[in-house]
């Protein structure tokens, strides 16, 4: 259902934001990289982080493994969002700016913000036992969520001072046809996030049970083994 | 609390002081990025709008933060190596201190070891790069709340990653992203200390001091679960 929506979503995105909505007057073209670059900076930077910290706040509070592995899949979609919003911002400046990177103060958060929560997934990696691992990542989760807005803005504070606003792209004249790309992008992302999340958490769910089962399995095991020793013990 | 921070305070400087690891390895390491970003920046490059100041003393401010903040990533890494030796971390938990003064006097011990560092880089800085004192003042507020801030956020990163096969390496990557924002702050409030006008530094000081207490509390708070887990 969800993947339909996303699928559909995705394919009339790319009708409206390739072929459908005008160029632009001052960027031609490169404007419908902003259909896609936007849309993952929003869903990939709030939204996903976001879910990482709200699903690691639940789990601090009450061990529930359900949100700490939501955490954990949305922080790992939200790295993927955070990385394509950085391709894509760079791909813009390129004919744009002329160079592939300006300290632009959203696209130098944003990498840093990419850093940040590469580390958090680092921390998941880790060969640790799983209690212990997932409340490490949890308290990292929630102060790097607040970091992520820390980061933001002071970087957008540092180039203000320096330099006025780079040009924006949403202004006031939009064209109306864009305008509807631009959310069509949104909802079609956010659709693909959630479609995404629910799929790696239902692997990393799976994953969990394995792990809780082979346990079980390997005690019924021992104790069955330690009864027959029991009962070879009584005969003799 | 404080009683707490205290004691362990001392205790990570009486370790500290009898290894000289400090001042025999970390301080020298400090020095050596201060050389190195003299080679990395030519000294005799200037400055195109003001061909009488040089490269190098324009950008001094960034460089001594930059190695400031190399040599406390290996001095935090020397703050937790110690804890995890010998099973010092569970001994630690035994003693029944409060999680929140263990958290404070680790940070407090780094804090006084890059004090002592910064003044040594800070001279360093001065000789080797040359650079004028405008505000010192500001410049002593900012190397506070800098500090601090490294402390803090830094204490807190590196117990996470403490007793972690990995924590050489992870360290860095979970603490530079995180204290970005503080080499940002610290820098141009240190430019505006320096080569003025002062103005234009202290609201970056007070970031800076907001930073502190932000990451002063999250490790307050934090410290509790992190060390009750297993």
């Amino acid at each position: 259902m969800l993947g339909v929506l996303s699928a559909v979503g995705v394919a009339a995105l790319l009708l409206f934001g390739l072929i459908l909505s005008p160029p632009d007057v001052a960027q031609a073209d490169s404007v419908r990289l902003f259909y896609i670059h936007v849309p993952s900076a929003i869903v990939g930077l709030y939204l996903a982080f976001g879910v990482t910290c709200l699903g690691s706040i639940i789990h601090l509070r009450n061990g529930s493994v359900f949100w700490d592995l939501l955490a954990g899949a949305a922080a790992e979609i939200g790295v993927v969002f955070a990385g394509f919003t950085l391709v894509t911002g760079m791909l813009w400046g390129r004919p744009t700016w002329g160079v592939y990177w300006q300290w632009d103060p959203r696209l130098t958060s944003t990498s840093l913000s990419f850093l940040l929560f590469l580390g958090y997934l680092a921390v998941r990696r880790l060969d640790l036992d799983p209690a212990v691992r997932s409340k490490r990542a949890a308290i990292l989760g929630i102060i790097g969520f607040l970091n992520l807005i820390i980061v933001r803005q002071s970087v957008q504070w540092w180039r203000s001072l320096h330099q006025g606003s780079t040009l924006n792209p949403v202004d006031a004249q939009i064209d109306g046809l864009m305008l509807f790309s631009f959310f069509l992008g949104l909802i079609a992302l956010t659709s693909v996030f959630f479609w995404l999340l629910l799929h790696r958490f239902r692997v990393a769910w799976m994953e969990h049970q394995i792990e809780a089962a082979s346990v079980t399995t390997a005690l019924a095991a021992r104790r069955s083994e330690a009864a027959d020793y029991d009962g070879l013990a009584g005969n003799t | 609390m404080l009683r707490d921070a205290w004691l362990i305070a001392s205790k990570d400087l009486r370790v500290e002081w009898s290894s000289k690891v400090l001042t025999g390895q970390v301080l020298p390491f400090g020095v050596l990025v201060l050389i190195l970003f003299g080679f990395g920046i030519s000294p005799d490059r200037r400055v195109v709008e003001a061909p009488e100041r040089a490269v190098l003393e324009q950008v001094a401010p960034g460089l001594f933060w930059m190695a400031v903040l190399l040599s406390a990533l290996l001095a935090l890494g020397r703050s937790f190596a110690i804890e995890s030796v010998d099973g010092n971390l569970d001994a630690l938990k035994l003693t029944g201190l409060d999680p929140a003064g263990i958290f404070l006097g680790k940070g407090l011990a780094v804090w006084l070891e890059l004090v002592a560092l910064e003044v040594v880089l800070g001279a360093g800085a001065f000789l080797l790069y040359g650079a004028p004192l405008g505000h010192p003042g500001l410049l002593a507020v900012t190397v506070a709340a800098t500090t601090t801030s490294v402390a803090a956020a830094g204490t807190l990163y590196a117990a996470l990653a403490s007793g972690l096969r990995v924590r050489d390496t992870l360290v860095p990557l979970l603490v530079l992203p995180v204290l970005a924002p503080v080499l940002l702050g610290a820098t141009l409030a240190t430019e505006a200390a320096l080569f003025g006008p002062a103005g234009d530094g202290w609201p970056w000081a007070g970031f800076l001091g907001a930073f502190a207490l932000l990451y002063l509390g999250a490790g307050i708070l934090s410290f509790g679960p992190l060390l009750e887990e297993t």
